[in-house]
Protein backbone atom coordinates (compact mmCIF):
# COMPACT_ATOMS: atom_id res chain seq x y z
CA UNK A 1 0.00 0.00 0.00
CA UNK A 2 1.52 3.71 -0.97
CA UNK A 3 1.49 5.90 1.78
CA UNK A 4 -0.70 8.00 -0.32
CA UNK A 5 -3.34 5.42 0.14
CA UNK A 6 -3.04 5.78 4.09
CA UNK A 7 -3.28 9.18 4.07
CA UNK A 8 -6.78 8.75 2.11
CA UNK A 9 -8.26 6.11 3.84
CA UNK A 10 -7.87 8.40 7.33
CA UNK A 11 -8.48 11.64 5.83
CA UNK A 12 -4.73 12.38 7.35
CA UNK A 13 -2.59 14.73 6.14
CA UNK A 14 0.81 14.79 5.77
CA UNK A 15 3.07 17.02 7.49
CA UNK A 16 6.79 16.29 6.48
CA UNK A 17 8.29 14.59 3.49
CA UNK A 18 5.35 14.70 1.44
CA UNK A 19 7.79 13.46 -1.50
CA UNK A 20 7.69 10.00 -0.10
CA UNK A 21 4.34 9.34 -0.14
CA UNK A 22 4.15 7.62 -3.25
CA UNK A 23 6.77 4.87 -0.85
CA UNK A 24 5.16 1.59 -0.66
CA UNK A 25 4.65 -0.33 2.92
CA UNK A 26 3.12 -3.94 3.77
CA UNK A 27 2.98 -3.73 7.20
CA UNK A 28 2.30 -1.40 10.30
CA UNK A 29 1.86 -1.47 14.35
CA UNK A 30 0.12 0.41 16.94
CA UNK A 31 1.30 2.08 20.35
CA UNK A 32 1.82 4.56 22.85
CA UNK A 33 4.59 2.88 25.01
CA UNK A 34 7.93 3.55 22.25
CA UNK A 35 9.16 0.62 25.24
CA UNK A 36 6.77 -2.09 23.72
CA UNK A 37 7.70 -1.04 20.12
CA UNK A 38 11.14 -1.05 20.99
CA UNK A 39 10.73 -4.66 22.26
CA UNK A 40 7.93 -6.54 20.24
CA UNK A 41 8.17 -4.67 16.66
CA UNK A 42 9.54 -6.22 13.99
CA UNK A 43 9.43 -5.03 10.26
CA UNK A 44 6.95 -2.92 10.61
CA UNK A 45 6.58 0.12 8.13
CA UNK A 46 4.14 2.11 9.71
CA UNK A 47 3.85 3.03 13.34
CA UNK A 48 0.01 4.14 14.44
CA UNK A 49 0.32 5.90 17.67
CA UNK A 50 -1.53 9.12 20.04
CA UNK A 51 2.35 9.72 21.57
CA UNK A 52 3.70 13.24 20.39
CA UNK A 53 7.37 13.93 20.71
CA UNK A 54 10.64 13.94 19.44
CA UNK A 55 11.49 10.74 21.11
CA UNK A 56 8.78 8.32 18.46
CA UNK A 57 10.78 9.74 15.86
CA UNK A 58 14.17 8.54 17.95
CA UNK A 59 12.44 4.93 18.25
CA UNK A 60 10.80 5.29 14.69
CA UNK A 61 14.05 5.61 13.26
CA UNK A 62 15.82 3.14 15.35
CA UNK A 63 13.21 0.41 13.85
CA UNK A 64 13.47 1.54 10.70
CA UNK A 65 9.68 2.51 10.32
CA UNK A 66 9.10 5.04 7.68
CA UNK A 67 5.88 6.61 8.79
CA UNK A 68 4.57 7.81 11.70
CA UNK A 69 0.16 7.98 11.75
CA UNK A 70 -0.54 10.28 14.45
CA UNK A 71 -4.25 9.86 15.35
CA UNK A 72 -6.09 11.58 17.43
CA UNK A 73 -5.53 15.39 15.57
CA UNK A 74 -2.37 15.55 17.56
CA UNK A 75 -0.12 18.74 16.47
CA UNK A 76 3.50 17.83 16.32
CA UNK A 77 5.90 21.55 17.14
CA UNK A 78 8.17 21.98 14.18
CA UNK A 79 11.26 20.39 16.47
CA UNK A 80 9.61 16.67 15.91
CA UNK A 81 9.01 17.76 12.35
CA UNK A 82 12.31 18.51 11.54
CA UNK A 83 13.55 15.85 13.49
CA UNK A 84 11.42 13.41 10.61
CA UNK A 85 11.90 15.26 7.84
CA UNK A 86 15.99 15.20 8.17
CA UNK A 87 15.09 11.17 9.32
CA UNK A 88 13.18 10.76 6.06
CA UNK A 89 9.99 9.54 7.84
CA UNK A 90 6.58 11.12 6.47
CA UNK A 91 4.34 12.11 9.33
CA UNK A 92 0.52 11.82 8.73
CA UNK A 93 -1.43 13.00 11.34
CA UNK A 94 -5.88 11.90 11.24
CA UNK A 95 -8.53 12.82 13.23
CA UNK A 96 -9.19 9.59 13.90
CA UNK A 97 -8.63 7.02 16.74
CA UNK A 98 -6.64 4.56 17.70
CA UNK A 99 -8.66 1.41 16.82
CA UNK A 100 -10.76 3.13 14.25
CA UNK A 101 -7.15 3.95 12.45
CA UNK A 102 -6.27 0.06 12.71
CA UNK A 103 -9.11 -1.56 11.90
CA UNK A 104 -9.37 0.85 8.77
CA UNK A 105 -5.69 0.07 7.77
CA UNK A 106 -6.32 -3.90 8.45
CA UNK A 107 -9.47 -3.48 6.49
CA UNK A 108 -7.89 -1.99 3.88
CA UNK A 109 -5.19 -4.79 3.43
CA UNK A 110 -2.78 -3.27 5.76
CA UNK A 111 -1.17 -6.35 7.82
CA UNK A 112 0.40 -6.36 11.25
CA UNK A 113 3.46 -7.83 10.21
CA UNK A 114 4.03 -11.90 11.61
CA UNK A 115 -0.01 -11.99 11.65
CA UNK A 116 -0.23 -11.06 8.03
CA UNK A 117 -2.71 -13.54 6.24
CA UNK B 1 43.96 -6.04 11.97
CA UNK B 2 40.78 -7.45 13.95
CA UNK B 3 41.97 -5.16 17.30
CA UNK B 4 41.75 -2.11 14.87
CA UNK B 5 38.44 0.30 15.90
CA UNK B 6 36.65 3.34 15.42
CA UNK B 7 35.69 4.52 18.40
CA UNK B 8 33.18 7.27 19.04
CA UNK B 9 32.22 8.91 22.52
CA UNK B 10 29.29 10.67 23.60
CA UNK B 11 28.34 12.45 26.61
CA UNK B 12 25.03 11.89 27.42
CA UNK B 13 22.99 14.76 28.46
CA UNK B 14 20.02 14.47 30.50
CA UNK B 15 18.59 18.12 30.98
CA UNK B 16 16.94 17.68 27.56
CA UNK B 17 14.52 14.46 27.22
CA UNK B 18 14.31 15.33 23.70
CA UNK B 19 17.95 14.96 22.77
CA UNK B 20 17.24 11.51 24.11
CA UNK B 21 18.65 9.15 21.68
CA UNK B 22 21.14 11.64 19.75
CA UNK B 23 24.26 9.26 20.59
CA UNK B 24 22.47 6.58 18.99
CA UNK B 25 21.51 8.09 15.43
CA UNK B 26 24.89 8.74 15.16
CA UNK B 27 25.85 5.22 16.18
CA UNK B 28 23.49 4.36 13.24
CA UNK B 29 24.58 6.65 10.97
CA UNK B 30 28.12 5.52 11.64
CA UNK B 31 27.44 1.19 11.14
CA UNK B 32 25.34 2.48 7.87
CA UNK B 33 28.27 4.14 6.35
CA UNK B 34 30.24 1.09 6.86
CA UNK B 35 28.40 -0.90 5.09
CA UNK B 36 26.73 -2.93 8.02
CA UNK B 37 24.10 -5.08 7.71
CA UNK B 38 20.85 -3.82 8.65
CA UNK B 39 19.95 -6.58 10.80
CA UNK B 40 23.27 -5.83 13.20
CA UNK B 41 22.75 -2.33 12.98
CA UNK B 42 19.25 -2.59 14.27
CA UNK B 43 19.81 -4.47 17.17
CA UNK B 44 23.20 -1.95 18.28
CA UNK B 45 20.95 1.00 17.57
CA UNK B 46 18.00 -0.40 19.65
CA UNK B 47 20.68 -1.79 22.58
CA UNK B 48 21.89 1.65 22.93
CA UNK B 49 19.10 3.55 22.59
CA UNK B 50 17.38 1.65 25.64
CA UNK B 51 20.66 2.01 27.44
CA UNK B 52 20.75 5.94 26.54
CA UNK B 53 17.03 6.36 27.39
CA UNK B 54 18.06 4.70 30.96
CA UNK B 55 20.77 6.86 31.18
CA UNK B 56 18.45 10.41 31.04
CA UNK B 57 15.75 9.16 32.72
CA UNK B 58 17.36 7.01 35.90
CA UNK B 59 20.88 8.68 36.13
CA UNK B 60 21.37 11.78 35.27
CA UNK B 61 23.10 11.53 32.21
CA UNK B 62 26.67 9.30 31.71
CA UNK B 63 29.25 8.70 28.95
CA UNK B 64 28.89 6.01 26.05
CA UNK B 65 31.96 4.41 24.53
CA UNK B 66 31.19 2.73 21.22
CA UNK B 67 33.94 0.61 19.84
CA UNK B 68 33.41 -1.07 16.81
CA UNK B 69 35.13 -3.60 15.03
CA UNK B 70 35.52 -5.45 11.58
CA UNK B 71 33.39 -8.17 13.69
CA UNK B 72 31.93 -6.79 16.94
CA UNK B 73 30.85 -3.51 18.33
CA UNK B 74 31.56 -2.97 21.84
CA UNK B 75 29.10 -0.46 23.62
CA UNK B 76 30.05 0.79 27.58
CA UNK B 77 27.54 2.99 29.05
CA UNK B 78 28.31 4.50 32.74
CA UNK B 79 26.35 6.45 34.59
CA UNK B 80 26.86 8.53 38.33
CA UNK B 81 23.52 7.66 39.11
CA UNK B 82 21.72 5.64 42.06
CA UNK B 83 23.22 2.54 40.85
CA UNK B 84 20.65 -0.47 40.56
CA UNK B 85 20.43 -2.50 44.09
CA UNK B 86 18.81 -5.51 42.84
CA UNK B 87 20.21 -6.48 38.84
CA UNK B 88 18.11 -9.21 38.91
CA UNK B 89 15.04 -7.76 39.47
CA UNK B 90 15.76 -5.32 37.32
CA UNK B 91 15.89 -7.72 34.19
CA UNK B 92 12.23 -9.02 34.81
CA UNK B 93 10.34 -7.89 31.65
CA UNK B 94 8.12 -5.79 33.68
CA UNK B 95 9.50 -4.28 36.21
CA UNK B 96 10.18 -0.47 36.37
CA UNK B 97 11.26 1.90 38.62
CA UNK B 98 10.61 4.50 36.20
CA UNK B 99 7.78 7.55 37.58
CA UNK B 100 4.58 8.53 35.96
CA UNK B 101 6.17 11.93 33.94
CA UNK B 102 8.12 8.99 31.99
CA UNK B 103 5.54 6.69 31.27
CA UNK B 104 3.47 9.57 29.72
CA UNK B 105 6.65 10.03 27.34
CA UNK B 106 6.12 6.60 26.50
CA UNK B 107 8.76 5.27 28.25
CA UNK B 108 9.32 2.88 31.83
CA UNK B 109 7.77 -0.18 30.53
CA UNK B 110 9.83 -2.35 32.44
CA UNK B 111 11.33 -3.69 28.80
CA UNK B 112 14.77 -1.54 28.38
CA UNK B 113 17.13 -3.84 30.08
CA UNK B 114 15.66 -6.90 28.80
CA UNK B 115 15.93 -5.77 25.77
CA UNK B 116 18.92 -4.37 25.43
CA UNK B 117 19.80 -8.48 26.32
CA UNK B 118 18.19 -9.69 23.89
CA UNK B 119 19.59 -7.21 21.32
CA UNK B 120 23.51 -7.88 22.84
CA UNK B 121 25.76 -11.35 22.74
CA UNK B 122 26.77 -10.37 25.72
CA UNK B 123 25.87 -8.09 28.39
CA UNK B 124 27.25 -7.27 31.66
CA UNK B 125 25.98 -5.19 34.37
CA UNK B 126 28.21 -3.50 37.07
CA UNK B 127 26.36 -1.12 39.57
CA UNK B 128 27.33 0.39 43.06
CA UNK B 129 24.05 1.78 44.88
CA UNK B 130 24.77 5.50 45.32
CA UNK B 131 27.92 5.27 43.19
CA UNK B 132 26.54 4.70 39.71
CA UNK B 133 26.00 1.81 37.03
CA UNK B 134 28.09 0.67 34.18
CA UNK B 135 26.64 -1.39 31.16
CA UNK B 136 29.05 -3.35 29.01
CA UNK B 137 27.60 -5.03 25.79
CA UNK B 138 28.51 -6.49 22.97
CA UNK B 139 26.92 -7.42 19.18
CA UNK B 140 28.72 -9.80 17.19
CA UNK B 141 28.35 -8.41 12.82
CA UNK B 142 27.29 -10.95 10.89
Amino acid sequence: MKISEIAEILNAEALCCKDKLSDEVFSACASDMMSDVLAFVKDQAVLVTGLCNPQVVRTAEMMDIRCILLVRDKHPDATILALAESKGIVVLRSPHRMYIACGLLYNAGLCGGEHCV
Amino acid sequence: MSDECIRLEFKVDSENFASAGSASEAVKTQLKLLGINSHDVRRVAIAMYEGEINMVIHAKGGTAVVEIYQNRVDITLADRGPGIADIDLAMKEGYSTAPDNIRELGFGAGMGLPNMKKNTDEMRIVSNPGVGTTIYMKVNLT
